[in-house]
This record gives C-alpha cells, structure tokens and sequence, in this order.
C-alpha cells in the first residue's frame, strides 16, 4: 500500500549557503573545499551553532583512502562534538544528504543542521577515477564488463535516438543551453557559449555520446545551513527561503534490469512524491535545477517529471523551452555540463543555485520570475533520484 | 585480487545460469531469488540459451583500470530470447557491422584482468549468431 507523504513542516529554513568553484584544485584538499564551502555558508547566519553534519560524498574511500569523512570535515570546520555522518549514493548524494538534514529538522529532534558536500577526482588518474565511478553500477554484473558511466549513458542515449526517430544532434540543445547560461556564473568551469556547429563536429566519447554530452567532472564543494525558524532569532536581512517538499526514491541498479530502461522510473517517483507532498502542480514550478550528468539525463528527467510525454523531453532543448527566457528554466546557472559536476556534491550545488535564484541572489543568471524552484540530483542512470522543492517566502 | 567474489559467480560467467519463477513463470538473469515481476520465491535455477538481440550498444574508447588493453571495446544491452536484459561486450565484429536488433549468441571470453598478480577472468561475451550448419 502506498501511504501519501505527510507535509513538511513550514518553518524549515535555509540560512545560508556557500560553494568553491569546481575545477582541477590541485593544491586543495577534501578538508580545505569543505571547510571553505561551510565558512560561506555560515557568514549569514554567524551566532547560529549547527547540531549535526551532513556530508555528501561518492569517492573519498576509492580515491583518497578516507572513510569517516563527516567526522574529519567536523573536526577540521571546529564543529568538535558535533554529530556527523557521511552520505553516499553517488551522484544524488548532495541531494540526499540535504534529505537527511530536512528529515532530522522536521522530526523535531534537531532545530539546526548544515550539510555540505565534498569531492575530489584530481587525486587519480583517469582509468582510475573511471573505475571507481563504476562502481556506481552493478558490480558484478555491469561494471565487470567494461561498462563506465558514460557508456551506460551512451546504451541509453542510443537506443533513445533509434526508438524516437531523433537526428544524431537532437539533444545538442542541452549542453548549448548550459553553457549559455554558465557564462553568467563567475564560479562556473566553463563560462562560454558553445560556437554553432560545434557540437555537430565534437569527438565521440562513446558513441553516439560525444564530449559536450557528458559534464566534466572536477573537484568542488557546496554548504548549507538550515534550521527551524521558530528556534533561532529572525535577524536575516536576506530573502527567507524555504523547504517546500523532499522526496528520494530508488530503481533497480542496473539499467539492464528495468522493464524501459528509457524511463527513469525513480525520477518520476521522487517528482511526483515531492509535489504531492507541497501541495503543489507542475505547472507552479518557476525553474528545474535537474541533472545534466549527461544530456540524455537532461531529457529522461524532463519526460520523468512530466514537463514533456515519453520520447519528447529532447525537444523543450531543440524548441527553447529550457532555455532561461523559456517557459521551464534548467541548469540556470550552467548546471554540472557548465558548472562542472562535483560528483557527490553535484546535488548541493543544484540547491545552493536554487536557493540564489530565490533569494535573487544569482547575478548575471537571476530569473526574472523565481518563486518556487525544483532541484533534482540522480545517482547512476538514475538508479536513486532525490527531489526537493524550495520556495522564497513572501 | 578477489578470488571468492568471481568464483562465486562462476554458473552465471560461464554458463548463464539464473532462475525461473515457479509462480508466474518469468525467466530471471540474474539470479536474484525475489522474482521481480511477482515478488515470489524465485530458486528454481534455470540455463539460459545464450542467445539474443542487441537492444543498445556503445563503442568504449576510456577504459577503466583493468579494461585498459582491452580498448577500444563494444559494451551492449542484449535482450535474452528468454526476456531479460544484459549487459555483455560483443566479441568477433567489425564497426559496422553492429545494429540495433542484430542477433548474437553467447561465448566465453576474457572479461578483465584482475590486479598486479594479472588472474584472468573469464566470462560471456556476445558474437553475431553464427548461421546454422546444416
């Protein structure tokens, strides 16, 4: 039997929130990124104390030998004593260790919580990192063949290509929009638009899933502080945000163990749930932070959540609909294609941009019309999809 | 070097071995003993024929450590004449020879070599079915 979510409480608030550019930071470490995310993060709100953290990461035990990273990023933060935990489900590990923070706000046990996301590629060389990102998937049954991430999207973008009779530059619209809209994010990887035909003529990384169809992945980190208003003093100055609804749900691992591997299953879920949860329609949705790991993700998740039928989504890019004057922004400010995809963090760095696009705190990339905001991170080929939706309090 | 973890997995590797749901009747690769369709008791074991039509592929050209010699390599979703899905390299073919629908059959072949100690590890691959002899 499935049980309707209960609303969230409606005094879960965001205090602050902080990031580092993504990029090759050779020079820094996990503990360095976090802690430089946190401080941004809590200069907002500086008398408040958090009672737990929070943090996201996918790869610190492959790549830096590190498990218990909450703990060492709370010893290194000055958080000493504080409760800490580490959340792990690879790309949509943002998104649900934020989950965490509004769940233990929500059951009243806690009345502060920040979160903060953390990762670092730059340690390893490629077919390293490429390994560890595989294991993502099944181990016995996908990563054991070869199978890496992109490959995985590549299965997917191919067969949705030949099912969907699409041209072979049909979801070149998505990393064109990214771009463009990164190029108004100064703490974007890549801050320029994509030159016409550039993508028609760009290398394959596995076919027919070209370079500008996968979003670079590079270190980064991203914070934010929460707590219940009705337990810390109202001296903001900024624009109250709040959390609408959250919602997560999970898939089978592996792709080839679902009955449409071209449905992402979990994604519709977890949309569905967290607008049932806010009381709210599609329609009411301002913008789309979604998950633009890969382009064919960028279409899957908009069919996913409903904003285009079965088959369609790759046309809201060919048509201008996502784009940021359209009628369903995504990637405002250059999503993980542009931004750069900070692996576990990715799903904090959607909310962190969510909540400037509110507060109207998002510079050259602020909307015009931002109210209620959807930011939705995937693990895997949306294996886990966490959803959350954000408002700006009147 | 996880010796148990492959030997483990040998009847699946080497011979395609999974179950049948004795309660509805679904073939299931691989075996995971909760039928996913019915939500039964699925550990009946049962062979599967090895043969089967690419339903995606893709051409690998950055492997991951333990692929690397292997590169580049085809990577493809099979659907099973049986009806599950799987995910093997396809073996024994040209480029262009590959297509969606294209019917291939299951053979043993190298999947990875696994750590400095260099074990080999052995497993399915798939190659276009071979036409009948008649």
């Amino acid at each position: 039997m499935k049980m309707p979510m209960k609303p969230l409480p409606n005094d879960i608030m965001i205090l602050g929130v902080g990031m580092t550019p993504v990029g090759e930071h050779w020079d820094r470490s996990l503990r360095d990124l976090a802690l430089e995310a946190i401080q941004n993060a809590r200069r907002a709100a500086p008398g408040i104390q958090p009672q737990v953290l929070y943090t996201a990461n996918m790869l610190a035990p492959c790549l830096s030998q590190q498990t218990q990273l909450a703990t060492l990023i709370a010893d290194f933060a000055a958080l000493q004593g504080i409760e800490a935990m580490t959340v792990e489900a690879a790309g949509a590990s943002g998104g649900l260790a934020f989950r965490q923070a509004v769940l233990a706000l929500a059951s009243g046990q806690m009345d502060t919580a920040l979160v903060v996301g953390v990762e670092k590629f730059s340690e390893r060389v490629t077919s390293d990192v490429e390994a560890a990102l595989a294991t993502a998937g099944d181990g016995d049954y996908e990563a054991i063949h070869g199978l890496t991430n992109t490959a995985q999207a590549a299965l997917l973008m191919q067969r949705y290509l030949h099912d969907n009779h699409a041209p072979a530059d049909a979801l070149a619209g998505f990393p064109l929009i990214a771009h463009e809209n990164g190029a108004h994010n100064p703490l974007a990887m890549f801050q320029r638009a994509i030159p016409e035909g550039r993508y028609q003529k760009a290398a394959m990384l596995c076919t027919p899933l070209n370079m500008f169809d996968a979003a670079p992945q590079a270190d980064g980190a991203a914070a934010i502080l929460l707590a219940r208003s009705d337990a810390v003093a109202d001296e903001m100055n900024l624009p109250r945000v709040r959390v609408r609804a959250s919602a997560a749900s999970t898939d089978a691992l592996a792709v080839h163990d679902r009955p449409d591997p071209l449905s992402f299953t979990a994604a519709a879920t977890a949309t569905s749930q967290a607008l049932q949860q806010a009381g709210l329609k599609l329609d009411d949705v301002d913008f789309f932070e979604l998950h633009d790991r890969f382009s064919i993700f960028a279409a899957l998740s908009l069919e996913a959540a409903g904003f285009a039928p079965h088959g369609e989504g790759w046309k809201l890019a060919q048509n201008g609909a996502v784009k940021a004057d359209g009628s369903i922004p995504i990637c405002t400010m250059g999503g993980s294609k542009a931004r750069g995809d900070a692996g576990g963090a990715a799903g904090l760095y959607q909310l962190v941009e969510t909540v400037l696009q509110l507060q109207g705190l998002a510079g050259e990339a602020q909307l015009p019309h931002a109210q209620i905001g959807m930011a939705q991170c995937l693990g895997g080929a949306a294996s886990t999809a966490v959803t959350h939706i954000l408002e700006r309090v009147k | 070097m996880e010796v148990s973890r492959h030997w483990r997995l040998k009847h699946q590797r080497y011979a395609l071995q999974g179950e049948i749901c004795p309660h509805c009747e679904k073939k299931i690769f691989p075996p995971r003993d909760l039928c996913p369709h019915c939500g039964e008791d699925a550990r009946t074991t049962y062979n599967f024929g090895g043969r089967g039509k690419v339903y995606s592929y893709t051409k690998v050209v950055q492997a991951p450590a333990g692929f690397e010699e292997q590169a580049p390599y085809t990577v493809a979703l099979v659907r099973l004449d049986e009806g599950p899905m799987i995910t093997a390299q396809l073996t024994d073919i040209q480029d262009e020879d590959v297509e969606i629908g294209m019917p291939v059959e299951m053979v043993t072949r190298r999947l990875a070599s696994d750590g400095d100690r260099g074990v080999l590890l052995y497993g399915y691959k798939f190659r276009p079915l071979m036409p009948a002899v008649s």
